[in-house]
């Protein structure tokens, strides 16, 4: 077992929460991340396994969310898997055996950052941030969009009240200030 | 007293709330629900600004964001604004404003003296004086034009306050909520469509609040009210007061400027004064309104005269009258409504002057037939001079007069991608066109129905047909539906001085100046006059303008043609535009892995793209960056360095033909490296010409990782997904970049095996892991990491990599067991002194121009296969012996310093372009070799290595004797890399 103490993309030992009346910002450490690309000509086989995973195969603008895995499309035959860190921190290596010769599998653990937005805020907070019809997200929508020039997920988890934003992890700290600002100025 | 314009009842003000305010640094009071040009105007205060051109007073032309004359600087201090109308800015308590475009006090104007010379100042006058003598131009005409032009001032400090910038979506945008705009909305927000109705006023109702009908049994602004309220309930509604649409762009997308604290004294902390809205909707109803025409006559400029329009809202809205003597100038029935209204709130009203023969008559005041041929009244109206249809002359006491010239539907954002307006002879005035941005309507006195139940059945018909709806429940009120009564009539014949456009100082006879020069188009003339510039874009002026050079031309006035409008409506702050882009955030940052690291140690960091690197380290006495530099240089090659390198980009590239697809990304072969190699790579453009370098690595057969250049890591990515998307769709690879998901340090010097060794768990003997082997390892007992033996250094070199998220404990960690061997972290510039020292060549080199004969490299393009650029890099013209190819260059004098950008001249002969022999692309100072050192680029220079040669930069007046030499300083065979 290594001796490596891990940072979360704040950089800090625990992950950051700020809590304001109507919203609460956490960053998610929890956070195991792998790119499944489908292989040429086996794109089937590759969805077949995906729906093992995922329960379903998400379409373009979505996220299956309901299993311990939960995914989203980020291209056509290219689905981004997460899963708890905590459970599943060799994600990709495991991944790599059950897709074998049908998928390539790309660590994306530490290429992301992931903020959880929670609360009755939520909406006008986001309107603040990126062009996602927020109000319209219906749980389960997965948007690609900009935040302050960073081009990030934007996850409906629960309609108008949890929205999960998964960002580039160099600019955390970047993205942080942007909803820290967001938030105040809709507080 | 105070106030003493004001009525004692009525209007929708708020009387039990005063507000204090100061203009022109006097004192006054109004009341919440006042504009500052009403607060003004209740204080019987007329003079208000200076025109622009030669400050002649002015006061009010209108209530609403058109004005063009009542400018003022608001707020004091680094809130100052320039150039903002009073008749929008909301009054609050402590509200400051000045008056602008004036030298001394608003009373005594020392510019005014442009008054008096104004037969020297003319339309254009600046293209035919300042001529003589011409050496005058830049140092006296010019500095004093500039000085005395421009509208208003910046306070030059930074601005204080924070805007926002946000994103809406609906079904359908209303844009005004006047009559048409509610009925549209109520009609729209009851069938559950999601609706954002914005107005640019801090009240809703638009004209409703102006005007003393009624809706129903009630009157227009309390059924705006009662509207507003219902609307406001609606989940699937949003109403935006204080809100201007100062856009309609592509794809059905609209700006919006939210103020969200101008009314207030400052803003709340964290909160900003302005949002900029981008607001995506499917339909848009434009139901902005229309605009009173004014008519030009003989000093038609003097405060007091506005629009009756404007007298109107004054009167019933804020409760205020311009004076106790109102006179009204009208084509039409609707400046007797003005004279209505104002006489049955007690004003008296002098005359009204109708140009119409058949003008209504009245029992309460006299009607006159005829025209206002002058006035007078030095800072503000006195008399008006009425020429009556007998040809005699009256004249009238007065201290008002409202000009009612017709009305101009507010076309303007119909014109927003590049609409053309047409003409209606019946209103003479242009309605929208039929060539509106997608998705638009238009609705009520917008597209020319200016009755009020006109302009409610219109905004509803509206929001039906936009939303497809087959029934409402909402029922239209019963409202006012008068004809329009209207003589056209622009201006009064035989005037010198009769203002069209009050902002820009253009009269009549500037239009007919234009005309007779020549300048006859619609856009001529207003290039040539400035009829319709600046902060009002010629709302009021126009079509006074147009009407005249049509009348001269013997044109009709859609022959002549209509100038069109672009956004944004009403000017808006940069700091909208700008929104939290500024300062600290004007772009994201990038964090390396060690950042907090090295913030810790001191670091210097220097902007890369968005990354933040560690420049270098300073050390207790050291006194320059030089020092801490040399020191990084030399403890590297000495013993062992670490330096972040996360910043390089990284691409995965996987599949089974990975390799055949690398063989064409890159110019020399990569079909046979072996599993566990890595090997440098150039790639090429299309045209031949070197696009950037860096490595791939083979972990496996089927998977590769491919390093960029910092700067060129996302044009590297974009390049080779449209390689495989565009050019190669059938080749099995998949990429993805993992720049970020991996934290990656070099460490170089030839302890950098026996640091590793302390952290790696595997073998690293040189013969078990040589140079340019690559693995997937582990570290510190068991974490994934991968290990690369490259060097950008030349010394023995290693690069290693570990989830992020470990990347700040792996620095610690080497960082530790390096301390035995004095390990020494350094930054960009010890590694961009290094990768001199041994030749590298990098973005300096790779320019964009040099090929990759130019960089030595011509033998790497493979003639066994076809990649991109290998054929045009093949072209005669980039394969001539005399090309430039990469050398090195060191002084002759070892302290003589090399600056990047010189270029190489021969030792003898002139200093000139033509004789130009290269350039310097990079340079430093060497600690190893002790004097400065540099790459650069001579004509046919491999071969004229030991040359001497003059270094020139006359710009910068250098000119040193230097040697040409092989540009690998240290270590040319690499024995230590590979060691």
């Amino acid at each position: 077992m290594h001796d490596l103490q891990p940072i979360t993309a704040l950089g800090g030992l625990e992950t950051r929460i700020d809590k304001f009346e109507r919203i609460i910002i956490t960053e998610n450490d929890d956070l195991a991340l792998a790119s499944v690309a489908a292989r040429k000509g086996y794109e089937n086989d590759c969805r077949d396994k995906i729906k093992k995973i995922l329960g379903d195969i998400p379409k373009p603008g979505q996220a299956t969310l309901d299993n311990t895995e939960v995914g989203f499309w980020i291209s056509p035959d290219q689905w981004m898997i997460k899963a708890p860190k905590s459970t599943h921190e060799l994600l990709a290596n495991n991944l790599k055996s059950f897709f074998l010769n049908t998928a390539s599998i790309t660590e994306q653990s530490g290429a992301w950052v992931c903020f959880d937005l929670t609360g009755s805020g939520v909406s006008e907070v986001m309107e603040r941030l990126c062009a996602a019809p927020i109000r319209k997200m219906e749980v389960g929508e997965a948007r690609r969009t900009t935040i302050h020039q960073l081009s990030c997920f934007v996850l409906c988890l629960k309609y108008q009240t949890h929205i999960r934003i998964f960002g580039p992890r160099a600019s955390a700290a970047t993205l942080h200030h942007a909803f820290m600002i967001a938030a105040k100025s809709c507080a | 007293m105070t106030q003493t314009n004001r009525f004692s009842t009525g209007g929708q003000i708020q009387r039990d709330t005063s507000h204090q305010f100061i203009f022109d640094g006097k004192r006054y009071k109004g009341h919440a629900g006042d504009t500052l040009a009403s607060a003004l105007l209740a204080n019987r205060v007329r003079l208000m600004g200076r025109s622009f051109k030669y400050h002649r007073p002015r006061g009010l032309l209108t209530a609403g964001s058109e004005e063009p004359n009542a400018i003022v600087e608001l707020r004091a201090g680094d809130r100052q604004e320039p150039n903002t109308r009073a008749t929008t800015a909301e009054l609050y308590d402590g509200l400051v404003a000045k008056s602008q475009n004036r030298l001394g006090s608003l009373r005594f104007d020392l510019l005014a003296i442009n008054d008096r010379l104004s037969n020297f100042l003319t339309a254009g006058f600046y293209y035919k004086t300042f001529m003589w003598p011409a050496a005058f131009w830049e140092k006296i005409y010019e500095p004093i034009i500039r000085n005395a032009a421009g509208l208003g001032s910046l306070s030059l400090k930074d601005d204080p306050d924070v805007y926002d910038k946000g994103f809406l979506h609906c079904d359908l945008l209303i844009i005004g909520a006047g009559p048409s705009g509610l009925a549209a909305a109520i009609t729209a927000a009851r069938s559950g469509a999601q609706v954002i109705i914005a107005d640019e006023d801090f009240c809703m109702g638009g004209r409703l609040n102006s005007e003393t009908f009624l809706l129903e049994d009630i009157s227009g602004s309390e059924w705006a009210i009662k509207i507003v309220g219902e609307l406001k309930n609606m989940p699937n509604v949003r109403v935006m007061s204080r809100t201007t649409v100062i856009g309609a762009f592509d794809h059905g997308t609209y700006g919006a400027v939210e103020r969200i604290s101008d009314h207030v004294l400052q803003p709340e902390i964290d909160k900003p004064r302005q949002i900029l809205w981008r607001i995506y909707t499917q339909r848009t109803i434009l139901a902005g309104g229309a605009i009173e025409r004014p008519i030009a006559f003989e000093n038609n400029d003097r405060p007091g005269i506005m629009l009756a329009s404007a007298l109107r809202t004054y009167a019933n809205r804020f409760s205020v009258t311009a004076d106790k003597r109102v006179a009204i100038f009208t084509n039409n029935d609707d400046g007797h409504r003005t004279a209505v209204d104002l006489h049955n709130k007690g004003v008296k009203i002098a005359a009204v002057v109708d140009v119409r023969s058949d003008a209504p008559t009245s029992l309460d005041y006299e009607v006159l037939h005829g025209e206002i041929i002058n006035t007078k009244g030095r800072l503000g109206l006195t008399f008006a001079e009425v020429r009556l249809k007998d040809g005699s002359v009256k004249s009238i006491k007065c201290g008002a007069i409202g000009m009612s010239g017709g009305w101009n539907p507010n076309v303007h954002m119909t014109c927003h991608q590049r609409g053309r307006p047409q003409w209606n002879k019946d209103l003479a005035a242009f309605v929208p066109g039929h060539d509106l941005p997608p998705g638009m309507t238009v609705a009520g006195a917008a597209n020319g129905d200016f009755s009020t139940a006109g302009a409610l059945r219109g905004g509803q018909t509206a929001a039906i047909e936009a939303l497809n709806l087959k029934k409402t429940s909402f029922n239209l009120p019963t409202a006012e539906d008068a004809t329009i009564n209207l003589t056209p009539f622009w201006y009064v014949e035989g005037c010198s001085r009769a203002w069209l456009d009050q902002q820009n100082d253009v009269t009549v006879k500037d239009v007919k100046l234009s005309y007779q020069e020549g300048f006859r188009s619609v856009e001529h003339l207003k290039r040539y006059t400035t009829l319709g510039m600046a902060t009002d874009q010629g709302k009021t002026s126009n079509m006074g303008g147009l009407a005249i050079m049509a009348e001269l031309s013997g044109k009709s006035i859609p022959e002549t043609g209509t100038t069109i409008f672009r956004p944004p409506y009403t000017p808006t702050a940069i700091g909208a535009f700008g929104g939290r882009h500024r300062g600290q955030d004007f772009h994201p940052k990038r964090l390396t892995p060690s950042h907090q690291w090295a913030t810790e140690h001191n670091a210097v960091f220097v902007e890369v793209g968005n990354w933040l690197r560690a420049q270098w380290f300073p050390r207790d006495g050291e006194t320059t960056w030089r020092e801490s530099v040399d020191r990084e240089v030399l403890a590297t090659r000495k013993s062992v360095g670490v330096c972040d390198v996360t910043t390089l980009g990284k691409i995965d590239v996987q599949g089974t033909e990975a390799a055949d697809f690398l063989n064409k990304i890159y110019c020399n072969g990569f079909a046979k490296l072996a599993v566990g190699k890595t090997r440098y790579g150039l790639m090429l453009r299309e045209d031949g010409i070197a696009m950037d370098d860096g490595t791939a690595a083979r972990l496996f057969e089927d998977h590769f990782v491919v390093t960029t250049t910092t700067a060129n890591a996302l044009p590297v990515y974009r390049h080779m997904e449209f390689v495989r998307q565009c050019l190669f769709p059938d080749i099995d690879v998949q990429l993805i970049s993992t720049t970020e998901a991996w934290a990656q340090y070099a460490v170089a010097g030839p302890n950098s095996r026996s640091v590793l060794r302390k952290i790696v768990d595997q073998d690293i003997s040189n013969d078990a892991f040589p140079f340019m082997a690559c693995a997937n390892i582990t570290v510190c007992g068991g974490l994934r990491a991968r290990l690369f033996r490259i060097s950008f250094s030349g010394e023995l070199a290693y690069e290693i990599a570990v989830p992020t998220a470990y990347g700040d404990a792996l620095m610690r960690k080497i960082m530790q067991v390096g301390a035995e061997f004095n390990i020494t972290p350094y930054g960009t510039e010890a590694l961009g002194v290094m990768r001199i020292e041994k030749g590298h060549a990098a973005g300096n080199e790779l320019n964009g121009t040099t090929t990759a004969q130019n960089l030595g490299m011509g033998r790497m393009i493979s003639k066994k296969k076809d990649s991109i650029g290998s054929i045009l890099s093949e072209r005669e013209g980039l394969n001539t012996t005399s090309d430039l190819r990469q050398i090195g260059i060191k002084p002759i004098f070892s302290e003589a310093s090399i600056p990047a950008g010189a270029h190489l001249m021969n030792i003898t002969g002139p200093i000139t372009a033509v004789h130009d022999q290269g350039y310097i692309t990079s340079s430093c100072y060497s600690p190893n070799l002790g004097h400065a050192i540099a790459l650069g680029f001579l004509k046919n220079g491999t071969e004229r290595i030991g040359e001497h040669m003059r270094l020139v930069s006359p710009l910068t007046k250098v000119e040193t004797k230097i040697e040409i030499v092989s540009p690998h300083f240290l270590d040319p065979e690499g024995e230590r890399l590979r060691a």
